[in-house]
């Protein structure tokens, strides 16, 4: 079952996928980051405008993932953490994380980033270390707006983060419930 | 004597904690600091990925402004803190001993290294204005960065492009060439999207070249 998706993420990725220069994307999300830290000079509301973009994006993405894919209906949530990790990541920022840490109800679990690409060239300042700045939030919102989309209401937490000290980079998914089919929120 | 040796462990045991405080992150400083950066560690993102995040950029600055002239003004901003990180990253690579002044070498360094650098092709044709000497264009007939935006009729003077006329001109401020860059689409034959980056060298940049006409 694991292998399936990673070949589909990996076909998907290499015939289905378009692309562009890593790096570019890399300084554009910085300079957004730094964008918002200058127009709301408190982290915390940095940290919140991340994961509300990051939310309207994973609502849009996941349509055009599953336009690159042949992916069938997930069979449970351990096959929706698998999909996340190995065709969502693979297929727009290339790097597959680990899916872990599965808590006992199988509604929680962790994505390890071994390699997140938006931290490439990024230090953070003590006093945004300090203060709690979440740099990728952005991923966070993406996940959550995209299960949405599935009909699943999640939260979506950095738990640890590379950029603030800790070993690796770790992002909480827990299941609340199951949506009924209804018409999508509007998004700003 | 006393005094002194207390002051000196007082000094360490600030040091110290200082350090402590420090270790965390100076663990994430020395690991990007040895980073090889002279080819780049990764290769590629989804195209997917760089336009959602643009969308979210525009929408998100749409909300900041006024009127459309504030949202390029944004954008160029943003554009502008890529372009210095670039131009660092090109010059490295490069391997140029010198960095370029003269006007006409900073615009071939744009429209070839920079270009590729960031879009993987050369730029589409670099002119001179035919009535300002002091004008220069940069042509991209398919930016694929601003392949998934659609302006709405009511911003038809909104150019995305705003973005790369930041990158743009934060690579000529490098080069101590200062211009001011704007970004116009004009769409030819199938070509919709065809940008027209615009630079207006200031008035320095133009004497400068003059004098250094004139030297040679």
């Amino acid at each position: 079952m694991e292998k399936q998706y990673k070949a589909i993420g990996e076909e998907a990725w290499k015939n289905n996928a378009e692309k562009i220069n890593a790096e570019l994307f890399i300084f554009t999300y910085g300079s957004l980051v730094v964008q918002l830290v200058k127009d709301y000079e408190n982290y915390s509301a940095v940290n919140k405008q991340l994961d509300k973009m990051g939310y309207n994006i994973g609502v849009r993405m996941v349509d055009d993932m599953m336009a690159r894919t042949s992916l069938e209906r997930c069979t449970g949530f351990s096959a929706t953490a698998e999909v996340i990790a190995k065709v969502g990541f693979k297929l727009f920022l290339n790097v597959i994380p680990t899916v872990a840490n599965w808590s006992a109800d199988a509604k929680e679990f962790s994505l390890i980033l071994d390699d997140n690409p938006l931290n490439d060239f990024c230090e953070l300042p003590p006093k945004a270390v300090a203060d709690g700045l979440r740099y990728s939030n952005v991923l966070c919102g993406v996940i959550r707006g995209a299960l949405e989309m599935m009909q699943m209401q999640t939260e979506v937490e950095y738990v640890r983060d590379v950029l603030c000290g800790d070993d690796v980079s770790e992002i909480r998914v827990k299941l609340l419930r199951m949506l009924d089919e209804e018409v999508p929120a509007s998004d700003d | 004597m006393a005094s002194q040796s207390q002051a000196q462990a007082q000094a360490q045991m600030h040091a110290q904690s200082l350090m402590k405080l420090d270790n965390k992150t100076s663990k994430r400083s020395n690991m990007l600091l040895e980073q090889n950066v002279s080819r780049p560690r990764r290769d590629r993102v989804g195209l997917g990925a760089f336009a959602f995040l643009f969308a979210e950029i525009i929408r998100y600055s749409q909300n900041r402004v006024l009127g459309i002239q504030d949202l390029e003004a944004k954008l160029n901003e943003i554009g502008q803190r890529v372009g210095v990180r670039m131009f660092e990253l090109s010059m490295w690579r490069e391997k140029t001993v010198h960095r370029e002044m003269r006007v006409l070498q900073t615009l071939v360094f744009i429209n070839t290294v920079v270009w590729r650098a960031l879009f993987d092709k050369q730029a589409d044709s670099l002119e001179r204005s035919t009535e300002n000497d002091d004008e220069y264009m940069i042509t991209d007939n398919e930016p694929a960065v601003l392949k998934y935006i659609s302006v709405p009729k009511e911003m038809s003077s909104f150019s995305p492009g705003a973005f790369i006329s930041g990158i743009v001109e934060a690579i000529a401020r490098c080069c101590q060439c200062p211009a001011r860059v704007t970004s116009h689409v004009v769409p030819a034959d199938g070509l919709p999207l065809r940008t027209v980056i615009l630079l207006k060298f200031d008035k320095e940049v133009m004497d400068r070249e003059k004098r250094l006409e004139a030297g040679k």
